[in-house]
């Protein structure tokens, strides 16, 4: 519908709408956190949640116990490598259409923890992360511009075409352990390895 | 908590223990260790009844030379030799004469590491000695539930270990610094 014809309606007292902005509008101011936390980040997540920053007043205040009731994933802090089978898991099992925020430096890459034996190097290696929220652990105000962020990325989605929402027929296979490391390493369908501008000219070296 | 507790009592009930000055340690033989522990949380004079830590510690064998001045006013090198051992240490407490801590050391080998499991005496290790079987490959007789706590099951290696290799995983990143410089800056990341 016209913009310009929205807001005269509007002015004369018309308030006309699409199905998909009153959709969106819905199910974007009340996202539903699943209720877990890895590590030091969770603090903040949780005084978030809290009285002082008041996570409500953004509609996600209702942190559930179960994926199954959940849309929201904040992956709030290190994701060890014993742990990420779970945290899969638990994402697959989280309806559609479900969104991924990852907390801090851990989450996004590994953190201060990187070259370590036991971290994940980031979580978007397997699930698709949709809010990156850099920090050590990142301020609550922070965490809830991210809400806003993914609040107005869901604003902007179209119900019929948007992947969100045919999510389901996507793959997230859960990695399995072996002696050093986690089968697959990643998973290509979210992730790709940034390309090594490197690497061509050390095979020349080497040929 | 108070005082030191006098160690010199464990040294006359039990000739095979030494007492480590350095560390002020007691260093008890592992084929000794249960019994030595339980007379420790029995005895009157002890009643150890609370281990509060277990931990392990790895040396490799090391020789470390030190320069000092002898009576003449000469300088003389000293060469100090540490062998190599694994140590599970105890630190120990009495809630009911509110003394401590204790500390007593198992010495067992790299090779082959060993030590008695403590758990049976003091419930409160059964955690602690199951991480540094985890951690440090040092197997527990008499542990009830010997597993891997931290690491998974399928896990190769033991990582506190002083000589464990790190499995190769450094990944080309737009931003390198210290130690992932160097990988790169000598080709070495995988993709
Ligand atoms: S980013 Fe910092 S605060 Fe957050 S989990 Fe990692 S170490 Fe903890």
């Amino acid at each position: 519908m016209d913009e310009g014809l929205k807001s005269e309606l509007q002015k004369a007292g018309i308030f006309t709408t699409t199905l998909n902005d009153l959709y969106n509008w819905g199910r974007g101011n009340s996202l539903w956190p699943l209720q877990f936390g890895l590590a030091c980040c969770a603090i903040e997540m949780i005084a978030t949640s809290m009285s002082r920053y008041d996570l409500a007043r953004f509609g996600a205040e209702v942190f559930r116990p179960s994926p199954r009731q959940a849309d929201l994933m904040i992956v709030s802090g290190t994701v060890t490598k014993k742990m990420a089978p779970q945290v899969v898991r638990l994402f697959k099992q989280m309806p559609s259409p479900k969104y991924v925020i990852a907390m801090g430096a851990c989450a996004i890459s590994g953190g201060p923890f990187k070259q370590g034996y036991n971290v994940l190097k980031g979580i978007d290696r397997y699930i698709p992360v949709d809010v990156h929220l850099p920090g050590g652990p990142p301020r609550p105000e922070a965490v809830l511009q991210s809400l806003n962020y993914l609040q107005e990325k869901i604003r902007t989605q179209d119900i019929k075409s948007d992947p969100a929402f045919i999510e389901g027929r996507r793959q997230y296979p859960v990695p399995e352990f072996t002696g050093t490391d986690l089968e697959p390493p990643y998973n290509p369908d979210v992730w790709q390895p940034p390309a090594n501008p490197n690497a061509p000219a050390e095979e020349e070296a080497t040929a | 908590m108070s005082e030191a507790i006098p160690h010199d009592p464990v040294l006359q009930q039990f000739p095979e223990v030494e007492w480590e000055e350095e560390f002020g340690t007691l260093i008890v033989p592992t084929t000794k260790a249960t019994e030595v522990a339980i007379w420790l949380r029995d005895d009157h004079a002890f009643r150890l009844d609370y281990c509060s830590n277990v931990t392990g510690i790895d040396y490799l064998n090391r020789e470390f030379k030190e320069k000092v001045k002898n009576e003449e006013g000469k300088t003389e090198t000293i060469i100090h030799k540490d062998p190599a051992r694994m140590e599970v240490v105890y630190h120990l407490y009495s809630m009911e004469k509110r003394t401590g801590p204790l500390v007593m050391k198992q010495r067992t080998t790299r090779e082959k590491p060993e030590a008695q499991s403590l758990t049976p005496v003091w419930r409160s290790c059964e955690l602690q000695e199951r991480e540094i079987y985890d951690l440090f490959g040092i197997n527990f007789t008499g542990h009830p539930d010997q597993r891997r706590i931290l690491m998974w099951d399928e896990f190769e290696g033991h990582p506190m270990r002083k000589d464990y290799v790190e499995p190769f995983d450094y990944e080309w990143e737009p931003t390198p610094h210290d130690e992932i410089l160097e990988k790169h800056q000598k080709g070495k990341v995988i993709f």
